[in-house]
């Protein structure tokens, strides 16, 4: 079983590699085999979850085992966290290529496109499975850099700007990371996450590991858009091609963001209170300042874009909350609260906002524009657009029985038990504000008459569209199944599992 | 101790264009010296005063080696660093071409 994890890299790469060359001479390749091979990854990652052991399973890239205990292969890893991570990448990452083959007809290049968006998914997966810094530094490149390219795909002048900036923030970001990753070299003389944290837990050194830590928090903050590091997320989010952008927020910032700070800071570094409390200090104002900014806008996108960082705000925050209880050694149960409230509203972020992304690329597609003030009245002439995007707005403002009231529901109780009233308080407000600007939403684009002219030549756009924003809606539905212990021991537990038993991580690779 | 104080002063040159210039490939060539400054630094970190080329051989048994691994590291860093630097530049070129300036501040249609 091991053996199968290095497909989730291979697998995209391949198909990265093939379309551009069989692609040129046979028409429709790009699409169909992008839609197979995601498909495929979520096969996987779906056995991979009803099959899960519970121990991380292990494989060693070059097959060299380790010397006199030190690991020298690189290694990749596949536990409960790295598989709920594979699982919203691969199914969000099929439906955008579903959707992406009915949108993309207006583009050229469409062989560019999926080889990127490919690309882009072999990173991300690698990010995902990589047990080692170095690795984990590549990966994300080749993620980034793909998602460059991408949100650059227009090639107007909006666009470019938004890529421009886009890379200057994102280099910076991937210098400092590089430097953190130096640094940690540096010190522990290893590259392996297992074997570094071993070391990092028995040195007395707290000013170098506090030192990294910064580097680090901000070099990551940076990709996963926290503020005061978000400002290229609401250009370049709202000028790449929809079915991006959906990718962006919905999987991009999580799993090279969120991901790599949950790995790092709970699996290797030792858990310290002064960086938990700073963790989440950057969630909460993130979850606070992104919803205020996105009332404001009257672009669908960058709307979407900025409560984005809203909700990316109620992850972080979800799951520094349970970083500060138990660096306090505080009650295990309350941090087992916040951590899988953190993690369900990661997923549940997934869906609705890649949903709302398509949503927004459904309505640019027909009508054209972006801007809520010239639409209106759609809701008749798009019916399974409106209905869908009214499922994620519900979703999204924490109206039961959609998947987002759910998470919320389960980091406010955690936030109440672990005494963080103010935190509380702010996510219960943040809510409403939240449902406030997607009323907004609906009311000037699906209901209000009056920007309706010649609205007559608008239809529903085509099947594969439609395909994949009704799965999307059916999973913010069916997400909420996950509060159910049966459902919730199988997806989310092992997930908590390796969060919680953060000391654990390191004996069950390297063996001791 | 010198060498990394001259590292830490390339990055700091760096951040400097990047945060001050106008230019759009004033800005790149900051990011370059950013880059760059780390690489330094970690080709720094393998290096071992008096260390000789980590060989086995019949010959060189004793001695201390140079640490190989940062050296493998930099290497791939620099080739990233070449991809994400060429994919700048061409977006610089298509800024040009679609607004005629290379001045940051006439690059403006996007706010926020």
């Amino acid at each position: 079983m091991s053996q199968l994890i290095p497909l989730f890299v291979i697998i995209p790469l391949v198909a990265a590699f093939l379309i551009p060359i069989i692609g040129k001479f046979l028409e429709g390749f790009q699409k169909v085999l992008t839609s197979v091979a995601f498909l495929s990854l979520s096969v996987l990652t779906v056995y991979f979850i009803c099959a899960g052991t519970g121990e991380p399973l292990l494989y060693t890239v070059g097959g060299w085992e380790p010397v006199r205990g030190i690991p020298i292969a690189i290694y990749l890893v596949a536990d409960g966290l790295s598989i709920f991570m594979l699982a919203i990448t691969s199914v969000v990452g099929f439906l955008v290529s579903v959707y992406s083959i009915s949108y993309l007809n207006r583009f050229t290049a469409q062989n560019n496109f999926f080889a990127l968006l490919c690309l882009m998914m072999g990173g991300m997966n690698g990010v995902v499975l990589s047990g080692d810094l170095f690795n984990l530094f590549v990966f994300m490149e080749i993620a980034v850099i793909a998602s460059y390219a991408l949100v650059a795909f227009g090639i107007e002048k909006q666009e470019l700007e938004a890529s421009f900036k886009y890379q200057v923030l994102g280099g910076i970001a991937s210098v400092l990371i590089l430097f953190g990753v130096t640094m940690l070299y540096w010190k522990t003389k290893t590259l392996n996450i297992a074997d570094a944290g071993n070391i990092l837990r028995t040195s007395q050194d707290k000013s170098f590991v506090v030192f990294t830590q910064l580097f680090l928090i901000t070099g990551f903050g940076l990709k996963a858009a926290l503020i005061p590091f978000h400002a290229w997320l609401p250009d370049a989010h709202s000028s790449a091609p929809s079915p991006i952008s959906a990718m962006l927020s919905g999987v991009l910032i999580k799993a090279i963001g969120i991901y790599a700070i949950i790995r790092l800071f709970f699996n290797m570094f030792t858990l310290s209170d002064e960086m938990a409390v700073t963790i989440t200090a950057l969630g909460a104002v993130s979850m606070v300042l992104g919803s205020f900014l996105a009332m404001y806008q009257w672009d669908i996108k960058r709307m979407l874009a900025f409560s984005s960082i809203s909700q990316v705000g109620y992850i972080v925050t979800g799951i520094g909350m349970g970083m500060i209880i138990l660096a306090r050694n505080g009650d295990q149960r309350v941090a087992a609260l916040a951590i899988s409230g953190g993690l369900f509203h990661m997923i549940n972020h997934a869906a609705f906002k890649g949903l709302l992304f398509l949503n927004a690329g459904a309505i640019e597609h027909e009508t054209h524009t972006r801007n809520m003030k010239s639409l209106g009245g759609l809701s008749r002439s798009m019916p399974i657009t409106a209905s869908t995007s009214m499922g994620a707005s519900l979703a999204i403002s924490g109206v039961p029985p959609f998947n987002g009231f759910f998470s919320k529901l389960i980091i406010i109780i955690a936030a109440i038990q672990g005494k963080f009233y103010l935190l509380a308080a702010l996510a219960v407000l943040i809510s409403i504000v939240t449902l406030a600007y997607f009323m907004k939403f609906q009311k000037y684009t699906f209901f209000n008459r009056q920007g309706a002219r010649d609205r007559k030549k608008i239809k529903e756009v085509p099947f594969a569209m439609c395909f994949s924003m009704i799965v999307l809606a059916v999973l913010c539905l069916g997400l909420s199944l996950l509060i159910f212990p049966g459902i919730r021991e199988v997806v989310l537990d092992p997930a908590v599992r390796v969060i919680m038993n953060a000391s654990e991580y390191a004996p069950s690779i390297t063996g001791f | 101790m010198i060498l990394y104080l001259l590292c830490f002063l390339l990055f700091l040159i760096g951040l400097y264009g990047v945060i001050t210039r106008r230019n759009v490939i004033k800005i790149v060539i900051g990011l370059v010296f950013m880059e760059f400054s780390v690489f330094l630094l970690l080709v720094l970190v393998g290096y071992v005063e008096g260390g000789e080329a980590p060989i086995l051989d019949e010959t060189i048994v004793s001695g201390p080696f140079v640490d190989p691994l940062p050296q493998a590291m930099v290497l791939t860093a620099i080739v990233i660093g070449l991809a994400s630097n060429a994919m700048l530049l061409a977006i610089a070129i298509r800024l040009y071409k679609k607004y005629g300036t290379f001045d940051i501040r006439k690059i403006n249609e996007l706010k926020g």
